[in-house]
């Protein structure tokens, strides 16, 4: 298993802050991986320098044995890398269905989108929000759509930024269920900070702290791990004693 | 559904109420009032082209003039040189739309954000206005034709029926021909629209990060919006300098490029009838009170607008309110930005 | 030598008229983001303002210092209090708003006085030096340019009604922690703004005529050196006329005048590609 996703030594800084300090991460076809760390320890500066969003200083990225430092954003999409980001981002102005085929419609033509997009509303469960407009949806329900269109562009590596954030349990159990399904066909990584919902879909974690990864390992280590529990604790004051 | 619906029974409607006008209001008008209505027309034609990249693009030009100038004066100088107004007419389309091409590359691939963009657009027709004034004396001469300066360009040849340069259209049919443009320009931007284009359009338009990260290339996608915005606004220039048989740089100037303005915003950013109606009210406003001699031109039209975007915010078209909203936050939040506010 | 000197001074007077014109604009859209269309009808009433002044007696330099900035500044007022306090925020509407004012003073103007261009002489005389003559006029221009620079520059620095200024720039709602009323402190400001705005008017009525089309002839270059001065007041608005002046003063040297207009424009266009920010936006950034 080759690694579907490498950085080497990559270093992100804006203003005098450093939000990124020389990370190596790789991250496995088919793999299913989360990162977690305080506020500001860089995890979705992490996804934003993957996406071509925030340019590095330093540093290299490969995807798919290709590099795509320096890639546009679309550029990147279109290797195959979908985001879902941490404040859902939807065409507002679009219905639900329209927003989907949108995402599909980049790699195939209208007859094909449409299919597409009517399959994966119904596989993310958000068919009755179908015709509704993106706009007027609730923030759940919106974290809900933009998973869809990202699953809609077929992806082999799949970004999630807090993809629970702001759900009911019954709601991200079905995302919990959904990402691992989904994880059949490509890999995962996602960014949370609800323990519970770590603890149902994780292999292996990766823990950022203050711009790079502190440890890295299966998630009974990390989560057992003395010092990510005092950052955690010093910080959030919450406990993985769930 | 219900949406598409409903917009596609008010399209057919605005466009089969212009055929009728077209087809029965040469009967019963009186030549001048077809030479307005003419005028109308093409004004109409050039506020459509930027109503489509502003409304429906979320482009804000607010330079548009210098696509449909340089419409006009392509259009004047090739018809002169070459006789025939049939070539000349296309010729107009394709350089003003390669001009916008041009323009939008430098802003767009320049990561330029949308209040900028509007000062970059407004400079770059009244750098045209400036540049066209300069131009007079023997030097400048494209094959027959002077340029002419300040003075502009004279006798600029009247439409006439294609491949047949003695023989012009007369009022009625040159009226009939401007409308028709416009319904169909108005029916293909629709058509256009509903298809995945459209719906990309849109994408860029609402979000443009979230199309990118979905693997559309969102610069190339507003330069092809822009450039078919230029060509349309081309082809009403070169109408224009038609109608009025002369051409001078006075239809790049700050007056030319705000009425276009004025009549998108007034009609409302986001629809396309809207802005046609607020062109041709204001323009009969105009027209009829400067006729009337009731009080300055500038200055009625300057109250009119002070009153609507105090008590109708969103303009004429209540639809176009959540878009405009959008555009100025997202406008206000980008300057706050830039400057790292 | 003496070509040299002539030639700065030129130059000088290019970028000081730039100043002259812009500091206004510079202070409404640098501290309350709103783009003023009106601005070059401001300079306009200004213009008139000392026109009418003048004519009616008082002294000119009475009726350029004093009247023309109260008049216009009263006016500024007014303006704010009545439509702009609607349209913060609301950049799109601002704009089309303060069109509306354009086309409403320019127009009320023309019903007012006529249309005809007014003359006022410049005073002073010509200033020779070598073989070429200029006027002390134009010196005049300059040193008062950059007088309101540095008045402005103190202000900003070194009073309690400046430092509040800096203070609303960076967060509006700074003012009311400050026990200001934010609705006077943008009044003051728009006022402040059109007051500097009827000042230039004034001191650019010899040399420019009076007219109620004057303003358009202003507006495209005010934007241009404040948008190209980026965030700065004194430094970007000086920095920005200083360049502009420049390019503008030897284009028109070496071509016409109105080339060297096109070329300013150019000049501009160019600069917003390579410094979106404007100049201040990336060097001196800080600065007053």
């Amino acid at each position: 298993m080759s690694g579907l996703l490498r950085t080497r030594g990559l270093t992100v800084a804006f203003g005098g802050v450093t939000a990124l300090d020389r990370v190596d991460f790789q991250i496995g076809e088919g793999e299913l991986r989360c990162i977690i760390g305080p506020n500001g320890a860089g995890k979705s500066t992490f996804f934003k320098c993957i996406t071509g969003q925030v340019a590095p200083l330093r540093g290299e990225i490969e995807f798919d044995g290709q590099s795509v430092l320096g890639f546009d954003t679309h550029q990147v999409a279109r290797r195959g890398i979908g985001i879902k980001m941490q404040v859902p981002q939807l065409f507002d102005g679009l219905d639900v269905w329209e927003n989907v085929w949108l995402a599909a419609r980049v790699n195939h033509d209208n007859q094909t989108s449409n299919k597409i997009a009517t399959r994966v509303v119904e596989r993310a469960n958000i068919a009755s929000l179908a015709r509704r407009r993106a706009g007027y949806l609730a923030h759940g329900q919106r974290q809900l759509v933009e998973f869809a269109m990202v699953l809609a562009g077929e992806p082999k590596l799949i970004l999630l930024d807090e993809p629970a954030a702001g759900m009911t349990a019954d709601e991200s159990g079905r995302m919990a269920d959904m990402i691992r399904e989904v994880n059949r066909t490509a890999a995962v990584i996602v960014i949370e900070h609800d323990m519970q919902f770590v603890r149902r879909i994780a292999g292996t974690i990766t823990v950022f702290n203050q711009g790079s990864i502190l440890i890295e390992d299966r998630a009974e280590v990390v989560l057992g791990d003395r010092i990510v529990r005092q950052i955690y604790l010093g910080k959030q004051g919450k406990t993985f004693d769930a | 559904m219900k949406r598409w619906f409903l917009s596609g029974w008010g399209t057919v409607l605005a466009a089969l109420l212009g055929l009728a006008l077209l087809i029965s209001l040469p009967f019963f008008a009186s030549a001048y009032t077809l030479l307005q209505a003419t005028l109308y027309a093409i004004l109409s034609l050039y506020t459509l082209s930027l109503a489509y990249i502003w409304g429906y693009g979320g482009i804000m030009c607010f330079g548009q003039a210098a696509f449909f100038g340089a419409g006009a004066y392509t259009f004047a100088v090739a018809a002169i040189n070459l006789g025939d107004t049939t070539l000349p007419l296309l010729l107009a389309v394709v350089i003003s739309a390669l001009f916008a091409a041009a323009l939008g590359y430098f802003m767009f691939y320049g990561r330029l954000t949308d209040v900028y963009m509007g000062i970059v657009t407004l400079l770059t027709t009244l750098i045209c206005s400036q540049v066209m004034s300069q131009t007079a004396g023997p030097n400048f001469t494209i094959g027959r034709v002077m340029l002419g300066g300040f003075n502009g360009i004279p006798s600029v040849p009247s439409i006439n029926f294609p491949g047949h340069p003695d023989s012009n259209l007369d009022v009625d049919q040159f009226f009939q021909l401007t409308t028709g443009i416009v319904i169909v320009a108005y029916g293909l931007l629709k058509l256009l629209q509903r298809s995945a284009f459209g719906r990309i359009t849109i994408a860029v338009r609402e979000n443009e990060s979230r199309a990118a990260l979905l693997g559309y290339d969102v610069r190339r996608h507003k330069l092809i919006v822009f450039s078919i915005g230029g060509g349309i606004a081309g082809m009403a220039g070169a109408f224009f300098a038609s109608n009025q048989l002369f051409i001078d740089p006075n239809v790049f100037n700050l007056a030319m490029a705000a009425q276009c303005v004025i009549w998108v915003m007034l009609g409302g950013v986001g629809t396309l009838i809207g802005p046609i109606v607020a062109c041709c009210g204001l323009q009969f406003l105009t027209t009829w009170l400067s006729g009337a001699n009731i009080a300055n031109n500038s200055f009625v039209l300057g109250v009119v607008l002070m009153i609507i975007v105090l008590l109708l915010p969103s303009g004429l078209a209540p639809a176009s309110l959540s878009t405009l909203e959008r555009l100025s936050r997202r406008a206000s939040a980008r300057v706050h930005e830039a400057d790292g506010a | 030598m003496d070509y040299a000197a002539v030639i700065l001074i030129q130059v000088l007077s290019a970028a000081a008229v730039l100043v002259l014109v812009s500091s206004g604009l510079a202070i409404i859209f640098g501290m309350m983001r709103i783009i003023n269309i009106a601005h070059g009808e401001f300079l306009m009433l200004g213009a008139y303002a000392f026109l009418v002044a003048v004519r009616s007696g008082a002294n000119i330099w009475f009726a350029m210092f004093v009247v023309a900035p109260l008049v216009v500044g009263t006016f500024g007022v007014i303006v704010e209090r009545l439509l702009i306090r609607f349209l913060y925020g609301r950049i799109v509407d601002s704009l089309l708003a303060t069109w509306g004012l354009s086309l409403f003073l320019s127009g009320g103007i023309t019903m007012a006085f006529g249309n005809a261009m007014e003359g006022i002489p410049t005073p002073f005389g010509a200033l020779s030096i070598g073989r070429f003559s200029t006027s002390w006029y134009t010196v005049f221009i300059i040193a008062v340019a950059m007088l309101l620079l540095v008045t402005i520059a103190l202000v900003l620095k070194f009073t309690r009604l400046g430092l509040v200024a800096r203070g609303s720039m960076q967060n509006p709602s700074m003012a009311a922690s400050l026990g200001i009323s934010p609705s006077v402190t943008y009044a003051a400001t728009f006022g402040t703004g059109a007051a500097l705005a009827g000042l230039a008017g004034a001191i650019l009525a010899p040399v420019t005529g009076v007219g109620p089309n004057i303003g358009s002839g202003f507006i495209a270059k005010s934007f241009i050196t404040v948008v190209g001065g980026g965030a700065s007041i004194v430094t970007g608005t000086g920095l920005a006329a200083a360049f502009f002046g420049t390019i503008n003063q030897l284009v028109s040297f070496w071509q016409t005048s109105v080339w060297g207009d096109a070329a300013t424009l150019i000049a501009a266009l160019i600069m917003l590609r390579v410094l979106p920010r404007g100049i201040t936006g990336r060097f001196f950034q800080g600065a007053i």
